[in-house]
């Protein structure tokens, strides 16, 4: 279709193009260049050139206060992940291929639990958390994350497993498989592609969540998130230890975009409702 | 018959974790809200008693005749106005130029995107630093210095620390915007180009031959052809923005008379910082329902379909 351009209209397109890559990249420039700045540079009027020597003084504060956060942000997101997936998956298989009287139903009214904005639960949950002694703890929120992650992963595995035909099903009855047997068998190898994009879904929103985080853990069991708004807290306002915390913070789910980037535009295409 | 029924009961135990989770963990939690929000726990000495005294709809009226949950609602209002119209404006168009597949494209597109894979919390940050806008006219910071060294000081402001508004709408929000559309337009794009792949492109050939301007094919053949994508797009935005609490928490807070404040922020200042149980329950069920009003025609329409 190119070669139908005139030369004009290329370098229209490409200016636009780079104008918005600019824009895109702005931020980028920032976080980089601010985190490699030693606080003595870190001054306004230098504040957008790039640093005059490279320093990972920022880097090194930064990571010694948020180091624990890291691991408790990974301790988090792994086990969160993994069982959002596996009930999703087995939820899809039965509410797409063992339907019952009401199923379509209970299907909507698990969906619902995406929708809602997380305020309408917030006060209920973190109650809840104190009474059965989870609250300020990982495996509290782990629980949590587990929980409100089921709407989606169940209507991803759903749509997922809808493509496979009844036919198939109805033959391995028939030669005497069983639900269990059925989903071993069949439906969990032919899911890897779709375990795939939802463990990059769930993995990139339980490891940028805040609400749940900031409200439901203690300073032991903060996730780097929330850590990450507390650098600001302090006094003096360190631009590099910040940038380079919000580094540290962006740095995994980043990285699982660069090398899963289909599978995450696969999921965000399929579950962004959820924001 | 027999088997069938064992069926089904195999399938509901299979179910059945998440319906009990679910059941306590949303339609539970939700009723609590309501609960919460029709009695009187604006006090901690109230919400220790657990007294049972309900006060019926006081707590959402004395809410709505309030300054700072009006101002509240304007934010919201503005907010999803002007990012829904960001994001559309910028995705179509970056979707529309990357849909002829120009050399390199594939580039631009994975840049456009990346935003999407970070957190509220990190864009906030960087946007605060890029943003905030020091001490004026001597003292400029972020992008106000930059416009100083430009030699373009005429356009330096107050950005996010603004207390102007026209119309309701404070001008201080106008950073957040920027920033959500940072975020969220690569989306928007992604979802107009994954359409665009789907048309048939002698279609659009045959409009072309016909005599067809670029403008009319748009506006006459790829605009109604994705008008069912463009809404989920919508939806999805205004339902993203109704929850920005985490992009505002960490770029500006409430700021000076609430002008960059929202429901969201509002309702966790009241229940965890200033011990107004009901009056925090009260915004996260009016949050409900506006999310309600959004979604619910919504779903009707696509179960429809289906």
């Amino acid at each position: 279709m190119d070669d139908k351009m005139t030369t004009q209209e290329k370098i229209t397109r490409y200016a636009v193009l780079i104008v918005f890559a600019i824009f895109f990249l702005i931020p980028m420039y920032v976080l980089i260049s601010t985190s490699l700045k030693s606080f003595s540079e870190v001054s306004i009027n230098t504040m957008w050139q790039l640093p005059s020597s490279i320093s990972i003084e920022g880097f090194k504060e930064a990571f010694a206060k948020l180091a624990p956060n890291v691991l408790n942000s990974f301790y988090l997101v792994i086990p969160a992940t993994l069982f959002s997936a596996i009930l999703g998956s087995l939820n899809g298989y039965v509410l797409s291929h063992w339907k019952f009287k009401g199923s379509d139903t209970l299907f909507a009214l698990i969906l619902f639990g995406m929708f809602i904005p997380y305020q309408s639960i917030l006060f209920p949950l973190v109650q809840f958390m104190q009474t059965i002694g989870l609250y300020g703890s990982i495996p509290g929120l782990i629980l949590v994350h587990v929980v409100y992650g089921l709407p989606i992963t169940t209507l991803m595995f759903r749509n997922y497993y809808q493509d496979v035909p009844d036919a198939l099903t109805e033959a391995a009855k028939v030669d005497g498989a069983n639900i269990f047997s059925i989903y071993r068998h069949i439906f969990f190898p032919i899911s890897i592609p779709s375990f795939v994009v939802v463990f990059i879904w769930q993995f990139t929103n339980i490891w940028n969540e805040f609400l749940f985080a900031v409200t439901l853990t203690d300073t032991q069991s903060q996730p780097i998130t929330v850590a990450l708004t507390n650098l600001a807290g302090s006094q003096v306002v360190e631009w590099n230890v910040q940038m380079s915390g919000a580094i540290i913070t962006a740095l995994p789910t980043l990285l699982v975009y660069i090398i899963f980037g289909r599978y995450f535009i696969k999921g965000m295409l399929a579950g962004s409702v959820k924001g | 018959m027999k088997r069938k029924h064992q069926e089904s009961l195999t399938s509901i135990a299979i179910l059945s974790p998440s319906i009990i989770t679910l059941a306590i963990f949303v339609y539970g939690f939700i009723s609590r809200s309501v609960q919460i929000s029709m009695l009187d726990w604006d006090t901690f000495a109230n919400f220790m008693r657990k007294a049972k005294d309900y006060v019926g709809l006081e707590n959402y009226i004395s809410l709505f005749t309030e300054s700072r949950f009006q101002t509240d609602l304007w934010n919201t209002l503005y907010f999803t106005l002007f990012f829904i119209i960001g994001c559309l404006a910028i995705g179509i168009l970056l979707s529309l130029i990357l849909n002829n597949k120009p050399r390199g494209g594939y580039f631009f597109q994975n840049l456009y995107l990346f935003p999407m894979a970070i957190s509220f919390v990190v864009t906030g940050t960087v946007w605060r630093w890029i943003f905030a806008p020091g001490r004026l006219p001597n003292n400029p910071r972020g992008i106000n210095l930059l416009f100083e060294q430009l030699g373009l000081q005429n356009l330096q402001w107050g950005w996010f620390t603004s207390t102007n508004s026209f119309l309701g709408f404070n001008v201080a929000l106008i950073a957040v915007i920027i920033a959500a559309i940072w975020q969220y337009s690569g989306y928007t794009m992604a979802m107009w180009l994954a359409g665009l792949r789907g048309i048939d492109q002698q279609l659009i050939e045959a409009a072309r031959i016909d005599g067809a301007s670029k403008w009319q094919i748009f506006t006459k053949i790829l605009f109604p052809i994705q008008k069912p994508i463009t809404l989920s797009a919508i939806i999805v935005l205004a339902h993203v923005s109704l929850k920005a609490f985490a992009l505002i928490y960490a770029m500006t807070g409430s700021g000076p008379n609430n002008v960059t404040d929202i429901p969201a922020v509002y309702m966790f200042e009241a229940t965890f910082r200033s011990n107004r149980y009901s009056t925090g329950s009260a915004i996260a069920i009016v949050l409900l329902m506006m999310v309600g009003l959004l979604i619910i025609p919504y779903l009707v329409n696509s179960f429809k379909e289906e």
